[in-house]
């Protein structure tokens, strides 16, 4: 029997939450492989619609990670990703998305064990949640 | 009895489609009118916040928006047990006033004039609103156009945009009305008081002069006993905007009247498998199947039943024009179901007097129309008298004014038992003993169904609401004998 | 020029747009003049036999208004989409799927069940549903399948034009007429009315946008003058396209973005998520606690139904997962 191996798409930061990420590799630290990384030069780049595109295309959760509030590159760049994650949230949940398959969260360039943490983590959550099916609902339809 | 097998749907869209059934003799059986159709506004209503509902369930309808934008506005007053201002009532009641006017005249000229002006059994390509101009002539058309016209603009300067208008809201309305608006829409309003006699007297001329009508109207396939139910102000006289609801008996006493609120004692409706509409009946007599008469909990709304639950109209011409036509057709109360195209046209009359009064009342340009609401919010119903009949919007929310329940009657859909009884009436009565079955019985049908000025769109809030019409026909054998269509997706 | 064959539809809709169409009023003869209408149920007798007896091609140009929810709307959009050279996906239910597709919310089984068992006034302890096929004692009687899910036009064939709007304005309508009498049509795909967003052409005054509060149309009385948003009024006119002339907000109402995504946005909802974070705790956005900036963002109420009111089901998640 097959487990379901959730496809999780990473928007990680350039600054911090990438070069976390690259300890972590490194550092020959074991994590989940489920997270798909891509680099964006701030957390703040992420727009809702980047999180929903990922939805769309397949994927079972999706992971933001930036600088530690406070130590964005661009001073406020967080700040606005800090806003926008729990409308974008509430938002989904209406869509019936769950909570617990869109996570935010700060890890700083020497936290490559912090990084892994957090992967591992919500690598189970969403296995737990099994694979997000666009249109669960598709009888009856052209 | 012969057993009669329905062709496979092959187009659906939003039509009330009548299946007759043949007994062996030939003559007709049973015939059901069914409405294919269903939407699901009181569920995707659930979730959202209350006050934007009289911008939603506007689009249950888009020839009577206005309808479900007071009814809305009302529930939504309820709901957080809020009153609004004077001036605010009168603002709604104007730009309502208005509606009525739009309404009527639409449904009278494009689709009800036709069979009378052209004759039921005319050719359909000229019965309809281009034969009808031509036949009385452009300057009358273009003043059919011009008052429309003249009613949406009222609409549109009141409500935002005339079609799915935006000023209803908890406690009042989004905007006051200008003296330079007024004065407008009181040249608009004198000019509506005088094209309501004009319509009057094309009926007169049209039909009440023509004996071969008169009998139609009073015949007795087109005559149904029911109950009948509408909005009265304090001295029992109609008001499509605010009042109690009363209800007669088919032989006019007084069977009920109560609040809005309490409707629940009163109406309830009842589920049939083979149409999505409901059946509202009356609860304290009780479902009785389609059934005519003072033991059957059947009832109807809309101009006639109007007139027929009221004591008298409350502004003077029309008043005249209602003790006319009592008299002309023998006492309250009337059962003739043509008589709704009379009765629609006196309301006509009506709301544009009453949009006259309204725009010479002192109060109508006070800015003071909002009164926000405090009270924490949970149930509200609103009923208000939509062109077509009688309509209740019934929202609960949660302590936020978050919508968890709605329940919708509307207009049309109350007089869905009694549509259904007339159309087979005038069926048995055409089609007997295997009588070939023409175009002309097809529309004779549709008269019968097109006096309760059905709104299809409303009755299922859903859509479409066109008014295609399939008459289908069958021999036991499953042969198709006839199928007569109009206006069909 | 030879007359333009016209063909007018309506599928899953209100009536709206057909009237919307009549109140153009004098306009409506200038149509006569350059075009015949081959097939408007809501006005003339031609019926769907003659749409089928038609060589493919031969409508010019066919307004397509109401969105799509069942197979036989489905069957008559692939019908005129075949017979027609120009289909024009007409007022928001065809464009977007409009109002309708608030249902994606929900599904059919939820849908029936409010509306014929748990309905206050509903007399059925039968638990009796509308059914597909049913017994009678003449004969047995059809009803046809209700989907699940509501489409946009879009979704179920090639759409050249759209005319936005719920419903659309007469100036637009008109803008479309006359292009056809001049047979200047513009690129395909184009959507009529502005290529901006709404806050373009609204008269209110804008300042600085920052807000901590949101009030719902009712709670406040709002400045007539000023932007309904620097007010806490959610308004979607930022995602909005113009074209409307702003009559909700002349009305003193705010937009609900019946015009869809302004150009290059495909997601009219994730956009407005995007504004609102923008602005709503912008002042001292450094010193305030998470648990704070979820609280703000508590204060908007329903966001999915809000901001996509008019276009659930051309969203990117189109449907509520159940």
């Amino acid at each position: 029997m097959t487990e379901f191996e959730p496809r999780i798409v990473g928007f990680l930061c350039n600054w911090c939450s990438y070069r976390g990420a690259d300890l972590a590799g490194t550092a020959r630290m074991k994590s989940s492989p489920n997270v798909r990384p891509i680099r964006v030069m701030c957390s703040g780049r992420v727009e809702p619609t980047f999180i929903l595109k990922a939805f769309q295309l397949g994927a079972d959760g999706v992971l933001v990670l930036g600088c530690h509030l406070g130590d964005c590159h661009y001073a406020q760049g967080n700040y606005k990703t800090l806003r926008r994650m729990p409308l974008l949230k509430k938002m989904l949940a209406q869509l019936g998305i769950e909570e617990e398959r869109v996570l935010l969260d700060w890890v700083s360039a020497s936290e490559g064990a912090r990084f892994v943490s957090i992967v591992n983590d919500m690598t189970e959550k969403v296995r737990a949640l099994g694979p997000f099916k666009q249109n669960s609902q598709e009888a009856k339809h052209g | 009895m012969k057993k009669i097998t329905i062709d496979p749907f092959t187009r659906l869209e939003g039509h009330g489609r009548i299946d007759i059934f043949l007994d062996d003799e030939g003559n007709v059986a049973n015939a059901y009118l069914r409405i294919p159709e269903f939407r699901g506004f009181e569920k995707f209503c659930e979730g959202r916040p209350v006050e934007e509902l009289p911008r939603i369930t506007t689009r249950i309808c888009g020839v009577c928006p206005s309808a479900h934008h007071m009814a809305s506005a009302k529930a939504v007053d309820a709901v957080f047990h809020v009153e609004p201002p004077s001036a605010a009532k009168k603002v709604r009641e104007l730009y309502y006033s208005a509606h009525m006017c739009h309404s009527h005249i639409a449904h009278f000229y494009v689709l009800a004039a036709p069979d009378f002006v052209l004759g039921p059994t005319a050719d359909p390509a000229e019965r309809n609103l281009l034969g009808l101009i031509a036949k009385v002539g452009l300057e009358t058309g273009m003043e059919v156009i011009k008052h429309r016209a003249y009613a949406q603009d009222i609409q549109a300067v009141i409500g935002g945009k005339a079609t799915h208008s935006v000023c209803g809201l908890p406690g009042g309305v989004s905007k006051a009305i200008t003296e330079d608006e007024r004065r407008d829409f009181e040249e608009k309003s004198k000019s509506m008081v005088e094209f309501s006699k004009l319509s009057l007297k094309i009926f007169d001329d049209v039909v009440l002069k023509n004996k071969d009508y008169v009998d139609l109207v009073l015949s007795d396939m087109y005559t149904l006993k029911s109950y009948y139910m509408g909005l009265v102000d304090a001295n029992n006289k109609v008001n499509f905007y605010e009042g109690d609801v009363r209800v007669v008996d088919s032989e006019g006493k007084e069977f009920a009247k109560f609040k809005p609120a309490d409707y629940l004692d009163y109406i309830a409706e009842h589920v049939e498998p083979w149409t999505y509409l409901k059946f509202p009946f009356l609860k304290k007599i009780g479902w009785k199947g389609l059934v005519e008469g003072k033991d059957s909990g059947v009832y109807r709304v809309a101009p006639l039943a109007r007139l027929n639950a009221a004591d008298g109209m409350a502004t003077p011409l029309a008043q005249a024009e209602y003790e006319r036509m009592y008299q002309t057709l023998g006492g309250k109360p009337v059962h003739h179901t043509l008589a709704m195209h009379w009765a629609r046209l006196i309301e006509l009359q009506y709301a544009a007097e009453r949009l006259l009064e309204l725009c010479q009342d002192p109060e109508i340009t006070d800015p003071n129309v909002r009164t926000i609401p405090t009270a924490t919010p949970d149930d509200g119903i609103g009923i208000i008298e939509a062109p077509r009949g009688t309509l209740i919007h019934h929202y609960q929310t949660d302590e936020h004014g978050m919508v968890k329940k709605v329940n919708l009657i509307v207009a049309t859909g109350n007089n869905n038992a009694a549509m259904c009884m007339s159309i087979k009436k005038v069926a048995q009565a055409l089609i007997q003993k295997g009588k070939e079955a023409t175009e002309g019985i097809l529309n004779m049908i549709e008269m019968a169904y097109r006096a309760y000025d059905p709104c299809i769109a409303c009755a299922t809030h859903s859509l479409p609401g066109q008014l295609p019409l399939e008459v289908v026909i069958y021999n036991a054998k499953g042969k198709e004998v006839k199928r007569l269509s109009q206006y069909l997706s | 020029m030879a007359k333009l064959k016209l063909a007018i539809y309506w599928s899953a809709s209100c009536g709206g747009c057909d009237v919307a169409i009549l109140d153009t009023n004098e306009k409506i003869l200038q149509v006569a003049e350059i075009a015949d209408i081959v097939f408007w149920p809501i006005a003339l007798d031609f019926k769907r036999h003659h749409v089928e007896a038609m060589p493919d091609k031969d409508i010019d140009i066919c307004l397509f208004n109401g969105a799509v929810r069942t197979s036989e709307q489905e069957e008559i959009a692939k019908l005129l989409r075949a017979k027609s050279k120009t289909m024009v996906a007409f007022g928001s239910c065809a464009h977007l799927g409009g109002i309708p597709g608030l249902s994606n919310f929900s599904n059919r089984a939820q849908a029936f069940e409010r509306a014929y068992v748990e309905s206050q006034s509903c007399d059925n302890p039968d638990k009796v549903f509308p059914q597909t096929m049913t017994n009678v004692a003449e004969g047995e009687l059809e009803l046809p399948e209700w989907w699940d899910t509501v489409k946009a036009l879009n979704q179920v064939v090639d759409v050249e034009y759209y005319i936005p709007g719920c419903p659309p304005t007469v100036p637009i309508i008109s803008q479309l007429v006359d292009a056809l009498a001049a047979g200047n049509l513009p690129p395909v795909g184009t959507v009529f009315g502005s290529d901006k967003a709404l806050c373009e052409e609204c008269p209110r005054t804008k300042e600085e946008k920052t807000i901590d509060k949101i009030y719902r149309p009712h709670e406040i009385i709002p400045d007539p003058e000023k932007c309904l948003l620097e007010q806490g009024i959610i308004c979607i006119g930022p995602a909005t396209r113009g074209g409307c002339e702003a009559r909700c907000i002349k009305a003193n109402m705010p937009c609900r973005g019946c015009f869809g995504p302004p150009p290059g946005v495909t997601d009219q909802g994730a956009k407005m998520v995007s504004a609102i974070a923008s602005i709503l705790g912008l002042e001292n956005e450094k010193d305030l606690s998470a648990e704070y900036v979820e609280s703000l963002m508590n204060q908007v109420k329903d966001p999915a139904g809000t901001f996509y009111r008019f276009g659930l089901p051309t969203a990117m998640i189109n449907r509520k997962r159940i």
